[in-house]
């Protein structure tokens, strides 16, 4: 399948606090009532950006500096919790193109780099150098070059950032959905299957 | 050198390697829901693909369903899931056990009792507590919904290895002190994150000694601590367990004991990190928190942002604190409940409900308590019913549910209302993970919280309960 390569991904960025950010916490379980994935975006960090009565919280998503943020900074083991793919799948909808932070929790990594949102990795001083620099100008432009593993601003910020080879290799390479490559080895599958005994 | 259970399945289960250098990685069993599947069969369809092994993925349905009035949701999205189910099984040649099979309930309860998960199998589901099943000695892990395309589809998934962390607890675990108590502590010790990247080895006396059920409490949490999967070396316990289950071949089953067991980590294997714990240093655990790693002991105080070591710590504290509306520095017991909770692929087994019964009789739910008990699966109600358990139950205050996932993360009617706090036998004590933005949960072992249903407020079980008497399940 001929997808298209992400060598680099770019915007303004909107960083949001605290660690172990959970995918409850970026899309609440019972928005997950749904058969498809379109319209989740309006839901992503709903229930940080709205109080119980419906008002808006003085969460970043809900800063007028950042709404057109499409990189999201955060701290540690970001997207801990559960495997829903509803997580990434609504952030992409709600305009992310891509995800710095200083780690990632595994499954949601993997779930973002097969929907082409690279996620990076950035020591705790670049994430708060980062910070810095995008509260003090939100339309600093950030670019995630996955290209080079750096991350850079228009504020002249250029910082190394690292991601697994793979994940890298299949964004730069367009293979970011495997399904193509899975499919043409079925015959490899039919022999692991009898070898196995599984059929 | 030797190799890990972690390293003999994988090599097994590899069918090459894809050009990002991943491997291709055969998956022996597949497990799904109603939650995430739907988009996956969707995604089949617009591909025009076909489901390749229809008889290796089983379904069942178990976070939406109520527990009063099971197959009639009020909840027209809910019923439209379920409605999804159906069809997608039947249009692609799924096994599905609905409701009327008399074998639906929670996922990881359900693979099981159903003997379908084995040792030295991999086994994927879209659910981040598939684990479970490495209590078996399967390499089991949870998967976002594009990769459980890739599952129906090729019956295989894009994967990098991971390094294994053996964790090896020896000694007596003291008296009232659990499965739950044991994975509890491990995460606090090696936190959240600490686990990405590996698969965890559960090993030493302790669970050598468990029974299969407490080894599921115990895998079912690894991925609390960051880690993907975690298991237990198949033995003599996990055989006998699977003996005569549904999906287990009988027709020359020394020889599947025999195979099963070949899969246990050799003497000599090779582990990426080894830690030893007491399990006599392990009280009875609680969290205070919003995260899973936030554990104390039940005799200790909860933490003061003050004696935090890092700025980012204290800022981690102050955060949980302010959630949770409690006090630094004060004791975790004593803090009042308005809900308990019994159930949930961490702690909704027979022999969870059998330990409660022991010790409810002759007590009630405080005054002002909704105490929910919600069976992992229909074959676990029908169990508990035939021991008389619901009566037990039902006489001490408790509500006895139908089987699912319930209030664990409240997709059903179960949920929390405003800032509610909840004794809880679940997994995950995220912000708003019952069902209401504000509501908070405390995590504990099935006792623990029937000692804090009974007393109204956060309690050492030990203290209410003659828990030095033995267990009836070993």
């Amino acid at each position: 399948m001929a997808l298209e390569p992400v060598p680099s991904v770019l915007g303004s960025a909107v960083f949001i606090p605290g660690a172990d950010i959970d995918t409850d916490r970026i899309i609440p379980a019972r928005f997950m009532k749904c058969v498809t994935f379109d319209g989740l975006g309006e839901f992503a960090f709903y229930d940080v950006r709205f109080d119980e009565h419906g008002a808006k919280t003085n969460h970043p998503l809900n800063d007028p500096r950042f709404a057109n943020a499409s990189i999201l900074v955060a701290g540690v083991n970001f997207g801990c919790g559960s495997s829903r793919e509803h997580a990434p799948q609504s952030l992409r909808k709600y305009g992310f193109n891509g995800v710095i932070a200083e780690s990632f929790a595994e499954i949601f990594y993997g779930n973002s780099t097969t929907l082409a949102m690279p996620c990076v990795m950035a020591s705790a001083a670049d994430v708060a150098t980062l910070r810095d620099a995008i509260e003090a100008d939100p339309d600093t432009v950030v670019t995630i070059d996955v290209q080079a593993l750096r991350v850079r601003t228009s504020g002249g910020l250029d910082i190394p950032v690292t991601m697994p080879d793979s994940a890298r290799e299949a964004l730069l390479s367009g293979r970011w959905d495997p399904i193509q490559e899975l499919l043409d080895n079925d015959a490899s599958i039919d022999a692991k299957a009898i070898e196995l005994g599984y059929v | 050198m030797g190799k890990s259970l972690f390293q003999k399945v994988w090599d097994a289960h590899t069918v090459g390697t894809i050009s990002d250098g991943r491997k291709q990685l055969f998956i022996g069993t597949h497990l799904i829901h109603e939650v995430t599947s739907p988009q996956a069969f969707g995604m089949l369809r617009d591909l025009g693909l076909k489901v390749k092994f229809p008889q290796r993925t089983f379904a069942t349905v178990d976070h939406i369903v109520p527990t009063i009035n099971q197959d009639a949701p009020q909840d027209p999205l809910a019923a439209e899931m379920m409605q999804a189910l159906r069809a997608n099984a039947d249009d692609f040649g799924v096994t599905y056990f609905d409701l009327s099979s008399g074998k639906q309930g929670i996922v990881h309860v359900v693979g099981p009792e159903q003997g379908i998960t084995q040792p030295g199998t991999t086994i994927a589901c879209g659910d981040s507590h598939t684990a479970t099943h490495g209590a078996f000695g399967a390499i089991a892990f949870g998967i976002g919904t594009t990769q459980v395309r890739d599952v129906l589809a090729t019956q295989t998934l894009a994967l990098e290895e991971l390094k294994v962390r053996r964790i090896e607890v020896n000694g007596d675990l003291r008296p009232g002190v659990y499965a739950k108590d044991v994975i509890l502590h491990i995460i606090r010790l090696l936190g959240a994150k600490g686990g990405i990247g590996y698969a965890y080895e559960y090993a030493g006396e302790v669970f050598d000694r468990m029974s299969m059920e407490e080894r599921m409490t115990v895998c079912n949490m690894s991925i609390e601590g960051g880690a993907r999967c975690g298991y237990v070396n198949p033995d003599a316990k996990t055989v006998a367990y699977l003996h005569g289950r549904p999906y287990v071949d009988m027709t020359d089953f020394s020889a599947t004991a025999a195979r099963w067991l070949s899969f246990a980590s050799d003497s000599d294997a090779h582990y990426d990190d080894v830690v030893s714990l007491n399990a006599a240093d392990i009280e009875p655990t609680v969290t205070w928190g919003i995260s899973p790693d936030h554990g104390i002991f039940i005799s200790e105080s909860i933490p003061d942002p003050a004696t935090a070591s890092t700025p980012l710590e204290k800022a981690s504290i102050e955060e949980a604190l302010a959630y949770m509306k409690l006090d630094a520095g004060a004791p975790i017991k004593g803090v009042k409940i308005d809900v308990a909770f019994i159930g949930s692929c961490t702690n909704g087994r027979i022999s969870d409900f059998r330990e409660v019964a022991r010790f409810i009789q002759g007590h009630h739910v405080a005054p002002g308590v909704q105490a929910l008990v919600v069976p992992g699966s229909q074959i676990v109600a029908i169990q508990c019913e035939q021991e008389g358990l619901p009566e037990i139950f039902r006489a001490a205050g408790f509500e006895w549910r139908g089987a699912g996932c319930s209030m664990c993360l409240a997709m059903n009617p179960d949920k929390l209302v405003g800032d509610q706090l909840c004794a809880s036998s679940s997994n995950r004590n995220f912000k708003g993970r019952q069902g209401s933005s504000t509501g908070r949960t405390i995590l504990m072992s099935p006792v623990m919280v029937a000692a804090a249903a009974i007393k109204g407020s956060i309690t050492d079980a030990r203290e209410l309960f003659d828990l030095n008497t033995p267990a009836s399940v070993a």
